[in-house]
């Protein structure tokens, strides 16, 4: 992980930073119907890249594709071609289990595993070689720490993770992927499912964790208002002609005051979308 | 529309709901009401047979004197062979049609048809099969090993059905959630699948082996008649359910020990029950899918 710090963020600055991820015309099909269409960009390092655009133009199945979740998926293919660092995620040589510890997940429904809260963390640990128990316990303890839930539950860790609340078991989520220390965070629409006041939490969570850990975050979300908050990029995907395509991608602050495209113009005024 | 008419509507709806709820009170009642009389009768006829001695000794006088101990020890052989040989190859084939088959892959309706056939089969025919193949192509004879596997071959049907259906009820996003933390196929399978699957594999299980013990034609072919207490798996044995059957039909004065043999059955068959009705209540409740 690299040492720039930006807490005072210059955006100009970080147009500078080198790509960490490269897409080029990537392309998805469920059952030869294409989902989105040759979509190329570059996600900046160290910062927070928005997906923003209607429902159903691809974004979460953009998301997907970045880590080969889509391989899961019956009827699936992915095009293109997708460079992280000397990495080509989409060559089928590529070991997943690995690239899936370096890019985490962070789904739009809270999902645990119906195990204690512990376990929800050590059982990812244990099985990526963590063997010593109390080194899994303080990194137990430091992710929980770093998501905010280890005052709310240090005392009973051992209980079932599905006894927490909907915000409680987001940040779980979210603790359990950073207890692998992936370099990137893809994150689907993390805080739609929360009510108010948890998906505040996690909004101010995920900037914490880009301003402490330096970490790269690409998150989808519907919300606008969220994505002018905390992304330092933004891109657009809107469909045409029945097929998701990338509109526009550029740094937020162009983004949203003075975007190129007609239709990025329209979207963020809440004229369309 | 006036308001009395309306009304008027509502009431024979009124009677109509009656009606209906009525049918649908009366045949739950109907069919436990047989239960009850079928287990009324077996435990009449049953309870006064039931003591220590009836299950520790062995029979007399082909059954109608003495106990039932040498048949007991078979049914349960019988039963742990089949267990043995269907619990690992059904779950297998669970694991396979539920985890690496999707539903349109040709290899995979291929086996779910044949298991819906299979399930179907009279248990005759197992029973055939089971003599032509077990006891005279492998050469395993009447014995406890090819009843047992006679009725694996039987219980294999449901219980890898009921696995399955455990299995594809565990929700999707688990598996890609497990799969996003780079956990491994075969972790997500034993850690997390299995054990959420777990109440389903105990209701096929309980259902399998209600069948399994009821068994009879498929073991008159297979295990044999033999009512000494077996000393291999290669002896041949009688199961509870030959016993009953041969008590009734073939030794007149066997009805006494007929009734007592049903209860230890229907006792047995209770107590599988709620273990597995425990089991599965504890594993739900900690696991809750």
């Amino acid at each position: 992980m690299t040492k720039s710090i930006h807490n005072n963020l210059d955006r100009h600055k970080i147009a500078e930073i080198q790509p960490l991820m490269q897409i080029h015309q990537l392309s998805l099909f469920y059952n030869q119907k294409p989902a989105f269409k040759d979509v190329t960009l570059s996600i900046p390092q160290n910062s927070i890249t928005a997906i923003v655009g209607a429902s159903g133009c691809g974004k979460s199945s953009f998301l997907i594709c970045l880590n080969r979740l889509s391989d899961l998926i019956p009827g699936c293919t992915v095009s293109g071609h997708i460079q992280l660092g000397t990495l080509n995620i989409l060559s089928p040589k590529a070991n997943t289990t690995a690239l899936r510890r370096r890019i985490g997940t962070i789904f739009q429904k809270p999902n645990p595993f119906p195990m204690s809260i512990k376990k929800n963390i050590t059982f990812p640990l244990k099985e990526h070689g963590v063997k010593d128990s109390q080194q899994r316990h303080n990194i137990v303890e430091q992710v929980l720490k770093d998501v905010g839930l280890w005052s709310e539950v240090k005392d009973r860790l051992q209980d079932n993770a599905l006894t927490l609340s909907g915000g409680q078991k987001q940040r779980l989520c979210i603790a359990r992927t950073l207890a692998l220390q992936p370099e990137i965070l893809l994150m689907d629409e993390p805080c739609s499912a929360l009510d108010p006041i948890s998906s505040g939490i996690v909004e101010d969570l995920i900037l914490r964790l880009r301003q402490k850990y330096n970490y790269t975050i690409i998150i989808v979300t519907h919300n606008l208002a969220q994505a002018k908050r905390i992304a330092d990029y933004t891109a657009l995907f809107w469909v045409d002609k029945g097929c998701g395509r990338l509109i526009e991608f550029a740094p937020a602050e162009q983004f949203f005051n003075a975007p190129n495209n007609e239709l990025t113009k329209a979207y963020v005024n809440g004229i369309k979308g | 529309m006036n308001l009395s008419g309306l009304k008027m509507i509502r009431q024979n709806q009124y009677g109509l709901d009656k009606v209906i709820s009525l049918f649908f009170w009366l045949v739950p009642l109907i069919v436990t009401s047989l239960f009850i009389w079928i287990l009324g009768d077996i435990i009449r006829g049953g309870i006064g047979q039931l003591n220590w001695a009836f299950l520790t000794t062995a029979p007399l006088d082909t059954g109608r004197q003495g106990g039932i101990a040498p048949i007991l020890v078979s049914t349960l052989l019988i039963l742990g062979v089949c267990l043995a040989v269907s619990l690992p190859i059904g779950i297998g084939t669970a694991i396979l049609l539920a985890e690496f088959t999707p539903n349109h892959n040709w290899f995979g309706r291929l086996v779910r048809r044949s298991l819906d056939v299979l399930a179907g089969v009279p248990s005759i025919v197992f029973g055939l099969f089971g003599n032509a193949f077990f006891a005279k192509t492998l050469g395993l004879g009447f014995s406890i090993l090819s009843g047992g596997l006679t009725l694996a071959c039987m219980v294999l049907p449901i219980l890898i059905r009921a696995t399955e259906t455990g299995l594809s009820a565990v929700p999707q996003e688990y598996r890609l959630s497990s799969a996003s933390l780079g956990i491994s196929r075969t972790s997500t399978l034993w850690h997390l699948l299995l054990p959420a699957a777990t109440p389903g594999l105990l209701v096929g299980l309980v259902l399998g082996i209600g069948r399994a013990i009821a068994e009879t034609a498929a073991l008159i072919f297979t295990s044999g008649y033999v009512d000494r207490m077996p000393t291999s798996l290669l002896d041949s044995g009688r199961s509870l359910s030959i016993h009953i059957f041969d008590l009734s039909m073939n030794v007149t004065g066997g009805d006494a020990n007929a009734y007592g043999s049903a209860l230890v059955l229907i006792l047995i068959l209770l107590l599988i029950n709620a273990i597995a009705s425990y089991l599965s209540g504890k594993y739900s409740k900690t696991l809750k899918v």
